[in-house]
């Protein structure tokens, strides 16, 4: 009996604590947004007939909002909604506590096509930061909006915007026990998705060429797991890679040239193998009956990290490819997986449990230390954004897969709208060109 | 008590998941389907009495112990973070083993596949370490290597779906399909 009520007292205590640091984080995300700089995207006016299929202000005034660094203004709070430099009055916008304030308008060109006339003004320093005219074809509107968003971004942050990439991931539909696996492209943001590759059998582990171009993945079409490259702009694919048993984790090298994956073999070893592309070269990178999976290039090209359970359970692992012996990253923690380089290559974000729960950690590879950044049960998939900024990766909700992103230091969390069905493997493009 | 229903839940879903099995055209091309089996296999379990109270099984399901019933067992399951094959599975081994050893123009596919919890790729391994685990249980008692292939889906391809004890019980798996 007074175990009973020892227990639920127990129970009320982790309850409480719960409770506490749930609050806690509430606050920490409330600071951060209040740290983020208050910016003003007034609408852009529409000088050609008709209405836009796109509102340019509202797609800049999303991505801004979406790396958590701005906290763009309501409409409803706008005094005034100028659309040309003369008709800004910057006093009557300091009273509204905005820092920045952009306009602009989208005008007619030639035929097809449109021009976007955009200003930035620093509202407190009274001077205008930046004046712009962006030619653009009259249907690629959104993607002039997302251009214009990474270059208001790299302005005032002197980061390169990631407004403009693409991500790729997996999506599957289960119906009476037949299943639809999809491989989709779509803005970062989650509009414009299209499907790439589409199979009744897994498709797994997409990973981008570094030129953007061509996506590396497996799929078990055939019954068994192989390695494709497809062009994206072709749609042409080529199997590179259908050895007896696992084929799997491909991962291209930082100069486009190799891809790192994962070869099982008749008896089941997995170990990690470079495949050079052009000549179809294979070397064994590791040598041990322990899994040894989920490579990732460091951005020198000269080391990869993986995931090992040569030690029990899953750690990470680094590798140098003159073939030096594999030396171990992580020790924080019983379960390690999946590891991705930030581009700058001091951060190495993976799969950590945490208890029963699997969630995102970042570890900084010179000081040590992992972080956990996210509080899901099943977030899994990291992938870092072409500037470090964030990590998109995937998460559940109410049973389902979805997308996420958090920013690279905890502090922004931001579920990814715009895709259906159960969703896995989101991994971000490197920067358009 | 809650391991004990644990194990009837999963001897449960094991006996489930073979007569599931039972039902797929290659099996019975395979001729896996033997009609004396017919009454041991088509007993119900509602869902119920799979994932709710438990039932015992004790004595209903006694044929368990004969070869000629747990070849058509062609499901193994197996514990968290783990590629080792329960005792209780010793019988449905010896019994696919003498099938493939008394046939040997018999070729299996062992599929691995684990619960949707972790990193996919190294599920992939995980998967692959249980076909493994019976393969090396399968050529222990005679059969050739070249009777086998293996393959991992990993956690793509789950029997049940669900985020719960009861289904991650019944996704870690290796299913045993003869080829011809």
């Amino acid at each position: 009996m007074s175990h009973k009520i020892t227990a639920r007292l127990a129970g009320l205590v982790l309850l409480l604590a719960a409770v506490a640091s749930h609050a806690e984080l509430r606050i920490e995300i409330t600071r951060g947004v209040s740290e983020a700089v208050p910016i003003t995207i007034v609408p852009f006016a529409f000088e050609d007939e008709g209405a836009p299929d796109v509102d340019v202000a509202a797609v800049i005034e999303a991505d801004l909002a979406f790396s958590g660094r701005f906290e763009p203004m309501e409409r409803r709070d706008m005094v005034s909604r100028p659309t040309r430099p003369d008709e800004v009055r910057l006093e009557d916008w300091r009273l509204l506590d905005t820092d920045i304030v952009v306009i602009g308008r989208v005008k007619p060109a030639a035929a097809g096509r449109y021009e976007i006339e955009f200003h930035v003004f620093d509202v407190f320093r009274g001077q205008s930061l930046m004046a712009y005219n962006l030619p653009v074809s009259s249907d690629n509107l959104r993607g002039a909006a997302h251009r214009i968003a990474d270059m208001i971004f790299e302005k005032l942050t002197g980061v390169p915007g990631i407004f403009s990439t693409r991500i790729a991931y997996v999506t599957v539909e289960r119906d009476d026990g037949a299943s639809r696996y999809r491989l989709w492209l779509s803005d970062a943001d989650g509009a414009r998705a299209g499907v790439i590759a589409e199979s009744a059998q897994p498709i797994m582990s997409p990973t981008w060429s570094p030129d953007g171009r061509r996506i590396a993945y497996v799929s078990f079409e055939t019954g068994v797991s192989r390695i494709f490259v497809q062009e994206l702009a072709t749609g042409r694919r080529v199997a590179v890679s259908s050895a007896p048993g696992i084929n799997g984790a491909p991962a291209w090298s930082p100069d486009g040239t190799r891809l790192a994956l994962v070869l099982g073999g008749v008896d089941g070893n997995l170990d990690i193998h470079v495949l050079t592309l052009s000549g179809r070269k294979l070397d064994r990178l590791t040598r041990h009956p322990a899994i040894d999976t989920e490579p990732a290039w460091s951005p020198d090209g000269r080391s990869l990290y993986f995931t090992s359970d040569r030690a029990g359970g899953p750690q990470v692992y680094r590798v140098t490819l003159d073939g030096a012996s594999p030396r171990r990253v992580t020790f924080e923690g019983s379960y390690n997986a999946r590891p991705r380089v930030s581009p700058d290559g001091e951060q190495l974000a993976m799969v950590h449990r945490v208890r029963e729960n699997y969630r995102i950690a970042i570890m900084d590879l010179r000081r040590g230390g992992l972080r956990v950044l996210t509080d899901g049960q099943q977030d899994e998939s990291p992938s870092f954004a072409p500037n470090g900024s964030m990590i998109i990766f995937a998460t559940r909700e109410r049973g389902r897969g979805v997308l996420a992103a958090v920013s690279s230091d905890g502090r922004v969390r931001q579920r990814i709208a715009g895709t259906e069905g159960d969703v896995r493997e989101p991994v971000w493009s490197p920067y358009a060109r | 008590m809650p391991m004990q229903k644990l194990a009837i839940l999963i001897v449960a879903a094991a006996l489930f998941a073979g007569c599931a099995r039972q039902t797929k055209p290659d099996d019975e091309a395979a001729g896996v389907v033997e009609p004396a089996d017919e009454e041991f296999v088509t007993q119900p379990l509602t869902e119920d009495e799979l994932f709710g109270e438990g039932r015992p099984l004790d004595g209903e399901f006694g044929a368990i112990d004969a070869p000629e019933a747990v070849i058509d067992q062609s499901v193994i399951y197996f514990d968290f973070d783990s590629s080792s094959i329960r005792p209780e599975y010793s019988d449905t081994i010896a019994a696919h083993a003498d099938r493939l050893v008394n046939d040997s123009a018999q070729v299996v596919r062992l599929e691995g596949h684990t619960d949707e919890r972790g990193s996919r790729e190294y599920n992939i391994g995980l998967g692959e370490r249980r076909s493994q685990a019976v393969r090396q249980a399968l050529m222990l008692q005679g059969v050739r290597g070249d009777q086998i292939v293996t393959v991992s889906y990993g956690e793509e391809q789950p029997a049940m779906s669900g985020s719960d004890d009861e289904a991650w019980a019944m996704n870690r798996r290796v299913e045993i399909v003869y080829l011809r």
